[in-house]
């Protein structure tokens, strides 16, 4: 595979940034707009090129060196790049979800002045995506993953005129922070124990170590703190919702589909390390089970269009984990295709109607939409059907899946996946029947405003709507009838994980009965949600109350999320901060102390000392001679009393 | 009758005599630097500690033969008369600025 | 030979400042430095990194007492000479904009700092570097107690005396060790390395001259004189501080301590990476809640030479590689963004984030250089900041896991106070001070253009710089094993 193809992938999009960043507010708008769009579409273009050359090679994962970036002593980190299964479906995901993205973003931030500045910084948040997947080491990993977080922060700021959405970008890229140490340590202790940080290297060492190695598990834990962050999972999480103070494009790109899911592509990524750690997969199972239950549960009673989105993201990241914990590693990845199809289309919808809306996101103040805006309510709709796990669209699929590898590990994890996915279901729905449905509740500026988004938008809403209609038939089960392409694609990458801890991979036992029973089931209850959500907010028009109305008991819980931003404040936030006086009024003070002692010290003895020059001439003789007298004295008398006597 | 050796002459005289008369004139230098507050008196009894000195040390190489000592009597005469010419003409200069030759009036230094 | 050369291009520009006006001396100045800069690239250019120390010079100087004037670069001393000469002539420039009275002192003043850093990081004989050592104090306290802020003679005064304070102990060392070598006595610094001590003599020649290095870098908790120097002392020589000068620490653990004291660092060396590593935190927490940006800068300063002094303590090809290439990324952040400061400073008339704000939108050329600067000293990846930090941490890490991870939580916290201090001041809405703000001019961009360049080649081929420094720190880190 050539080196120059491989390099041209994510750097198209530098390019991109480079030109359109430098020549911000010369470049005029269309031109700008084209040369994103045209780097994204190139990626997009290359890796689908970069994918028939694998797959006609014969499917070998390559490792293509660039430079070497660092070494010292033994440790040699190069900067190159790794092809395979895992990291091509991820570039196609990136690149392609990312072009549309692209697209859209053309239209929807058409009017903005930081127009080219705003396609500059998606080119560069392409950029470190593809080098966080395509690198061959986890300090490459490493680079993208920090990359992508810097992007996040600048894109969530966008508005940085808005010291909240400043705060939220700060908030999102100091608590990703906070798992980029665990990732950091992590890498310190993979240095530590296989003294590489090339993927190939540490995982052929690894089929050394036996399952359950101390070692193993706390890389793997060190590890997963940092996928904690990255991917918005408890205790990690809070940034996520506060991050859609960005445009919606963003949120879409970034905080749905591609960055956040890089904690995910960082497990299966090192996949060998989890199977030799059943207990940390134990710890990612129940954490992503939280997840997903906290997550859909706080988006049952959210108000604003991106926040209910937002929350569904955790959630659905945390059915996601829990296909981890399960060692169903494809299925996993399954549900990061599907959802990044639908969750871009739902979050591009969602920017769809927060544009026809003039910027309003409150649902409160929206409904009966449908008329006004056919294509976003078809492909919201569309959207929505797929998240809610309703067959034959993407979300079905791949939830079914994890659901069934859940059931065949723990009965209580898949009971409480179903419980989310009925929620999910009612979340969704809720947020459709009072978006579109009923009657219009804005203002009247609004209503008169209303209008279908531009072809612009509406196109890549379509394109991802027929993804999401259709991209769950890359991974059509056996027990209908399908041949699973994506998992049998993605077999190899676990060959190694096979080899150490075969029991994780045994057939999953299920019989096709029970399969089509737990599909039964699954199906039946997100459209016993979906018909429950129609009653409530269709039927019986019922409307979330204002925010003036005191909410009691569980409901004001949840809907304050759970006062988790409150309580990190007061635990992580308010300390810091009172230390920080601490140590700057008293701790400086203290040290200075003993500093200014000494000086302080030898200023009190000179001021005593002085006193004894006087200044007269005769006092310093007197002394002189008293002295002299006194030497004389201790000469003769004292030590020499024997000289005295024979004077005397 | 030829006139004797100044060693001679100085032997007639017993030698505590040149030990108590010397001691005497070194302690009237003392007295007179630590009560006179006349910089010109204080710089003669100065002198009179030196003469004082000196005698001692001509009466002692009498005594014991040893020319050593009047060598280093010499070296005190010069540096007495070197340290009269610079000390007096810092006396002057002080007086023509100050009009005032008390030294405890010069305590500019004081700190 | 080339080596004195260094040193005699400042030190002869500086002669030459003194005469003339102010006009003179700011070109003088830019171009004695520039040339320093040019003679460092011809070095670095004809340097062999396998083949040790190079362009020796050696003259007699107390022959009879074994003191020679002598000199040679190897790999360490290149990388630092490299970021004395890189930033002095941007130091020089970043001052064209304004005038300070008595030009030409301030200029000669500058350029004497230069040839004696110079000095310092090519001595090759321990009393030639005690020299060039202390004639650096000489003009960063005139820099400071003449052109620095109001409250400047208590602050130089307490700086002078306290590193003056920690250096005497380092003397008293060197002497003690001149001493110890056998037959004539000799100063050489391979005579010292040669020496045969004990357990208990290195323990205490460690303590001496980890006073000296640790009052100079500043380490936990000998710091206290810097954060009001850095603030007091006029910006070019707080740059001449925080960007090389207290390399001058970094240098000497390394070139001295290491391998003349490695006994003495089994015995004291947990009890001062320890010290280190409370420094990053402390430095770091008091960081997130200053409100005047230099003194923010100070304190961060602080903290990232904490990480650099417990990597060198590690004693591993890590944590020395790592706290050199971080002495180059350090100061050339430092620089960067106390010139990004003065900057703010000369047109809104204020440090004091609460009273600025909104500044991207009136100079997004000033904010994109602040935000790359910043990145940098954030250790964010394929910034120079992230090699250093990356090394170092994984040299603590080896060391000690937990340790490794209490200094890890330098990367949250750095960017904790960094993002503050840039959100504060370049977002948000425009406040009274910053409304006239305008943009970059050109000697500005002449001076942050390099700093920036250099931010993004050191973070994205480190390897340049690493393969300089290897064979010296592989050199003497075999020192320290054969002890």
């Amino acid at each position: 595979m050539p080196v120059s193809l491989l390099l041209l992938i994510p750097l198209l999009p530098f390019v991109g940034f480079l030109i359109n960043g430098l020549g911000f507010k010369r470049i005029p708008n269309s031109l700008a707009g084209i040369l994103a769009v045209l780097a994204a579409l190139g990626s997009f273009g290359l890796s689908l090129y970069t994918f028939s050359l694998f797959q006609a090679a014969g499917s070998q994962t390559v490792v293509v060196p660039v430079f070497d970036w660092i070494s010292v002593g033994t440790l040699n980190i190069p900067f190159s790049f790794q092809i395979d299964q895992l990291s091509l479906l991820m570039l196609l995901i990136i690149t392609g979800v990312g072009s549309l993205i692209h697209i859209y973003s053309v239209g929807y931030m058409s009017h903005d002045a930081g127009f080219g500045k705003f396609l500059a910084y998606l080119n560069l948040f392409l950029f470190f995506m593809l080098l966080l997947v395509l690198g061959s080491n986890y300090v490459m990993m490493f680079i993208g993953w920090e990359g992508v977080g810097l992007c996040s922060y600048l894109l969530i700021g966008f508005w940085n005129k808005n010291t909240s959405y400043n705060d939220a970008a700060r908030k999102a890229f100091i608590m990703n922070r906070v798992g980029d140490l665990g990732f950091l340590l992590g890498i310190f202790a993979i240095i530590a124990a296989f003294g590489s940080v090339e993927f190939s290297e540490i995982f052929s060492k690894a089929q050394a170590f036996s399952v359950g190695d101390p070692v193993i598990v706390t890389i793997t834990l060190l590890l997963f703190v940092g996928a904690m962050g990255k991917s918005a999972q408890i205790p990690l999480y809070t940034w996520l919702p506060d991050a859609m103070a960005g445009p919606t494009p963003v949120s879409a790109l970034i905080h749905a589909a591609t960055m956040v899911t890089a904690g995910i592509y960082m497990v299966i990524r090192s996949n060998i390390l989890y199977s030799l750690a059943p207990a940390t997969l134990e710890a990612v199972a129940i954490i992503g089970a939280a997840t997903a239950l906290l997550g859909a549960s706080i988006g049952l009673l959210q108000n604003d269009i991106k926040k209910v989105l937002a929350y569904s993201t955790v959630s659905q990241l945390g059915y996601m984990f829990i296909a981890l914990g399960v060692a169903a590693y494809s299925s996993s990845m399954f549900h990061v295709i599907t959802h990044a199809f639908f969750k871009a289309l739902l979050f591009l919808g969602a920017g769809s109607v927060i544009h026809a809306m003039s910027n309003e996101q409150d649902i409160r103040s929206m409904g009966g939409l449908r008329k006004h805006l056919p294509v976003t309510f078809l492909t919201f709709f569309i959207g929505t059907w797929a998240i809610a796990g309703l067959p034959p669209f993407a979300g079905f699929f791949s939830k079914d899946e994890i659901l069934a590898h859940a059931f065949v590990h723990n009965k209580l994890l898949w009971g409480l996946g179903l419980l989310g996915s009925v929620m999910t279901s009612f979340y969704m729905f809720r947020l459709l029947f009072l978006t579109f449905f009923g009657e219009f509740r804005g203002t009247k500026e609004q209503a008169h405003h209303l209008h279908e988004s531009p072809s612009s938008m509406t196109i890549p809403l379509i394109v991802l709507a027929i993804l999401s209609a259709v991209g769950g038939f890359i991974g059509v089960p056996e027990a209908l009838h399908g041949s699973n392409w994506l998992s049998a694609f993605m077999d190899p990458l676990f060959d190694g994980a096979r080899k150490v801890n075969p029991e994780m991979f045994g057939p999953l036992g299920l019989s096709h009965s029970t399969e089509y029973m737990l599909m039964g089931i699954s199906v039946a209850a997100a459209l016993l949600a979906a018909i429950a959500a129609y009653v409530v907010y269709v039927q019986r028009q019922s409307r979330p109350a204002p925010e003036s109305v005191e909410r009691k008991g569980i409901e004001k819980l949840v809907y304050n999320k759970y006062y988790v931003d409150e309580l990190y404040n007061a635990v992580f936030v308010r300390p810091v901060m009172v230390l920080s006086d601490i140590f700057w009024s008293f701790g400086e003070f203290v040290i200075d102390l003993f500093v200014e002692g000494y000086g302080a010290a030898v200023a009190f003895l000179s001021g005593r000392f002085r006193k004894l020059q006087t200044g007269f001439t005769g006092y310093y003789i007197f002394a002189m001679v008293l002295g002299i007298v006194l030497i004389l004295f201790w000469n003769l008398v004292v030590r020499h009393h024997s000289l005295l006597k024979d004077l005397l | 009758m030829t006139p004797p050796d100044i060693p001679e002459v100085i032997k007639m005289v017993p030698l505590h005599y040149y030990l108590f008369l010397s001691t005497a004139l070194f302690v009237i230098g003392i007295v007179g630097v630590l009560t006179r507050r006349n910089a010109i008196v204080i710089f003669m009894s100065v002198e009179l500690m030196l003469n004082a000195v000196n005698l001692l040390l001509i009466a002692f190489s009498s005594y014991r033969s040893d020319p050593n000592a009047q060598v280093f009597v010499f070296f005190v005469m010069a540096v007495a008369a070197a340290e009269v010419a610079v000390g007096l003409a810092i006396i002057v200069m002080i007086y023509r600025n100050t009009r005032n030759t008390d030294i405890g009036f010069l305590k500019k230094l004081k700190w | 030979m080339l080596t004195l050369v260094l040193i005699l291009i400042p030190l002869i520009a500086s002669l030459l400042a003194c005469f003339g006006g102010e006009k003179s001396a700011k070109t003088i100045g830019l171009a004695g430095s520039a040339a320093a800069f040019g003679a460092t690239l011809y070095v670095w250019q004809k340097f062999d990194p396998a083949a040790g120390t190079q362009f020796a010079f050696r003259y007699p100087w107390l022959e009879s007492m074994g003191i020679s004037f002598s000199g040679g670069i190897d790999g360490i001393s290149l990388l630092l000479v490299f970021l004395t000469t890189f930033l002095t002539p941007l130091i020089i420039l970043s001052t064209f904009n304004r005038s300070y009275r008595n030009a030409p002192a301030f200029y000669a003043l500058i350029l004497f700092m230069e040839a004696a850093l110079i000095g310092v990081f090519v001595a090759s004989d321990a009393f030639l570097f005690y020299l060039f050592f202390e004639a650096t104090l000489i003009p960063i306290y005139f820099l400071a107690a003449v052109w620095g802020g109001e409250n400047r003679r208590p602050v130089t005064f307490k700086f002078f005396v306290y590193t003056m304070f920690g250096s005497l102990f380092m003397l008293v060392a060197l002497i003690y060790l001149y001493f110890q070598t056998p037959g004539y006595h000799s100063s050489d610094i391979h005579a010292f390395y040669n020496l045969d001590l004990t357990a208990g003599q290195q323990s205490l020649v460690f303590l001496a001259f980890f006073l000296a290095f640790a009052i100079k870098m500043p380490v936990f908790p000998f710091h206290t004189w810097q954060p009001d120097t850095y603030v007091e002392a006029p910006t070019p020589a707080t740059m001449l501080l925080s960007g090389i000068m207290l390399k001058m620490g970094v240098y000497g653990l390394i070139r001295f301590l290491l391998p003349i004291a490695p006994l003495g660092l089994d015995r004291w060396g947990g009890l001062v990476i320890v010290l280190s590593v409370i420094g990053i935190i402390y430095g770091s927490i008091i960081a997130i809640q200053q409100r005047d940006m230099k003194r923010l800068i100070a304190y961060s300063s602080f903290a990232h030479v904490g990480l650099m002094a417990a990597g060198v303590f590690t004693a591993s090809a890590n944590g020395l590689q790592g706290a050199l290439i971080q002495s180059l990324a350090h100061g050339i952040n430092v620089v960067g963004l106390f010139f990004v400061i003065e900057i703010i400073f000369t047109r809104a008339g204020s440090r004091y984030l609460s009273e600025l704000g909104g500044i991207t939108q009136r100079a997004p050329q000033l904010s994109v250089a602040f935000l790359v600067i910043l990145l940098g000293s954030v250790a964010l990846p394929l910034t120079n900041g992230f090699v250093g930090e990356f090394l170092l941490l994984s040299g603590v890490f080896q060391y000690n896991n937990w340790i490794g991870a209490v200094a890890g939580l330098s990367i949250i916290l750095g960017a904790v106070y960094m993002l503050r201090l840039f959100q504060k001041s370049m977002f948000g809405q425009q406040s009274e001070l910053t409304t006239g703000f305008s943009d970059l001019d050109a000697t500005e961009k002449a001076v942050l253009l390099p700093l920036v360049v250099m931010v993004i080649w050191i973070g994205v081929y480190p390897n340049f710089f690493l393969k300089i420094t290897e064979p010296a720190v592989n050199h003497i880190l075999q020192v320290v094993a054969t002890h």
